[in-house]
């Protein structure tokens, strides 16, 4: 059978990206590898304009192996336009705290794109545990390379134990879900599904995925490591985890559970509605007694991936575009905080929010994008979390889940209460010391982009909707 | 006479012991050996459904094999995390990693 090469060029272009970063680290000084990092960034920007190009392409590969279709491509555009803005938020970042890794912050970032982009065109459980395990890995060299930073080996081992421990529950889900079904592939499992019979080990199969699933986009009960993991990695990298990985793994989410398992969804429909009340709900309440910055935002990532599951709870075209509406927007809000971020502990700040007071009298356009940020994570008009947010709950209301309307409305009013001691903390209060903060061009440039794409999809979101609303169609 | 049910049952079973030994452990070492416990479980799993449900088809075991080389890269790197962490605090108990706390 003749293989259409052509369908992965993108996957292609990125493995060998990250083995001629790889090789080209070795041979540069230890002190001039800032031309590397900007090579990368322009290799992952070819990237991103083929996958533009291929946004309609279809197919499968690998007597169905890997499957190519638009959600997959956006997905992939979502995973490598991150990537991009952690590099180039991250450069100076790394150079200054991590002297002497560039190199290595560069490829693992490209070999975790690779994971990343090959885990949302699975279509098979080989290609999903592997490329799961790819992504994986290379988040945990990343969380933990900079060994000199205060606690990044204790994240780094925190992550390693608990995510081994999930992939160990889903692989043995899908270990009975390959009992049930004969068959590891994806369209193999719906076939079986569509049959209509519903074995014993198939129910529990269903449940164990879900909880190693639930582990990766840190749904509660499974989002303990999140916190401790984005507290004591180096920012670019929190920044990249709290996208991209989530990105991916809500990418193969909504494929298991929209091709493979729809057959059976008053099975599994009940479970994910559990989960994503609680994940609203106490990711909420529990971001504001939180002191320290990073931590707070771990907690409102935990709330927002709520909000992204109910698109899965709609269940329908209009719910599946609002989530990727909402994934999208979600990745620029959180870039340009995480962005901040870095810009203010490479001038010396801590990471508590009470480091914050007065920022606007030292840097107006840092606390500007930050406010921007908090305020659209928060879903207040005109930014652009607003119309994702509106369109999500529109979605779940159509299905009827009217009390979940309520709750996540109600849940997003706390939200803006600490997303709003931040702003407090920046705007009113008076700073420990005056002197300006200097933020270097790269970084203004990026944060500068994100806050115009957040600003102008507030105001305009009609382009990413309509692309959102085709793209859901693959699986209707 | 041995059937699927005998190996889907040690595997339960394998599966188990693996899980609370991972929950209840204090070394993180100890720990990493729990969760490859976990892990063969699936191995057998995986091997046994091949051989009754699907001869011939040798899917299942080709998992299998992806599954040890996997396992075998995240024991490295925990490895090497768990010398970093030993060299910063002489102890590699998990109760002791509480820098990072709510």
């Amino acid at each position: 059978m003749a293989i259409n090469f052509s369908l992965i060029i993108p996957e292609m272009l990125v493995a060998g990206l990250a083995l001629l970063v790889m090789i080209i680290s070795l041979l540069v000084p230890k002190d001039q590898k800032r031309g590397l990092a900007y090579f990368t960034v322009f290799g992952l920007i070819g990237v991103l304009v083929v996958l533009y190009f291929m946004l309609d392409a279809q197919g499968t590969l690998f007597n169905g192996m890997y499957i190519v279709d638009p959600f997959g491509s956006f997905m992939k555009i979502l995973i490598v336009l991150s990537s991009i803005m952690a590099i180039m938020l991250g450069v100076e970042y790394v150079e200054k705290f991590i002297t002497g890794f560039l190199g290595e912050f560069c490829f693992f970032v490209v070999f975790a794109t690779l994971g990343m982009i090959t885990l949302v065109s699975a279509g098979d459980f080989i290609t999903l545990y592997v490329a799961l395990e790819l992504m994986t890995i290379s988040f945990i060299i990343l969380v933990g390379f900079g060994k000199h930073i205060f606690r990044a080996s204790e994240a780094a081992i925190k992550y390693l134990l608990l995510s081994a421990l999930s992939s160990g529950v889903l692989l043995y889900g899908l270990t009975l879900v390959y009992g049930a079904a004969k068959t590891t592939s994806i369209n193999g499992v719906m076939e079986y599904i569509a049959q209509g019979e519903t074995a014993p080990i198939l129910v529990l199969g269903i449940i164990f995925m879900i909880s190693g699933f639930g582990f990766k986009i840190s749904a509660v009960p499974f989002h303990m490591w999140t916190p401790d993991v984005y507290e004591g990695a180096p920012t670019p990298v929190t920044a990249l985890l709290s996208v991209a990985s989530k990105g991916a793994a809500f990418g193969v989410l909504f494929r298991v559970f929209m091709h493979a398992l729809p057959g059976n969804q008053e099975l599994w429909m009940p479970i994910i509605i559990v989960l994503t009340v609680l994940t609203i709900v106490l990711g909420n309440f529990v971001a504001i007694p939180q002191k320290n910055i990073k931590r707070m935002l771990a907690f409102s990532g935990v709330a927002q991936a709520g909000y992204i599951l109910l698109g899965l709870i709609a269940f329908s075209t209009v719910g599946v575009s609002a989530a990727l509406f909402y994934a999208m927007i979600y990745v620029f809000c959180n870039m340009g905080a995480f962005g901040v971020i870095i810009a203010f502990s490479q001038a010396g700040g801590g990471d508590e929010v009470q480091d914050y007071n007065g920022l606007w009298k030292r840097s107006p356009f840092l606390a500007a994008v930050m406010l921007a940020s908090l305020l659209s994570l928060a879903g207040i008009p005109p930014l652009a979390g607003f119309f994702g947010k509106f369109q999500l709950f529109k979605a779940i209301m159509e299905q009827g889940y009217v009390w979940i309307v309520f709750v996540a409305l109600g849940m997003s009013m706390v939200s803006v209460y600490y997303y709003l001691l931040v702003a407090k903390a920046m705007y009113f209060k008076d700073p420990h010391e005056d002197s300006p903060i200097k933020v270097s061009l790269p970084i203004q440039v990026t944060l500068l982009a994100i806050t115009l794409i957040t600003l102008f999809l507030g105001i305009y979101p009609t382009p990413l909707t309509n692309l959102a609303t085709q793209v859901a169609k693959t699986f209707f | 006479m041995i059937t699927l049910n005998h190996y889907l049952l040690l595997s339960a079973i394998l599966f188990c012991i693996g899980l609370y030994g991972a929950l209840s452990k204090k070394n993180a070492i100890a720990i990493l050996i729990c969760i490859e416990l976990m892990l063969n479980a699936v191995n057998i799993n995986l091997v046994a459904f091949t051989k009754f449900l699907t001869p011939g088809d040798l899917t299942g075991q080709i998992f299998a094999i992806f599954v040890i080389v996997v396992a075998a890269c995240e024991i490295a790197v925990g490895l090497a995390i768990i010398i970093a962490i030993y060299r910063d605090r002489s102890s590699v108990d998990v109760e002791n990693l509480d820098w990072l706390k709510w």
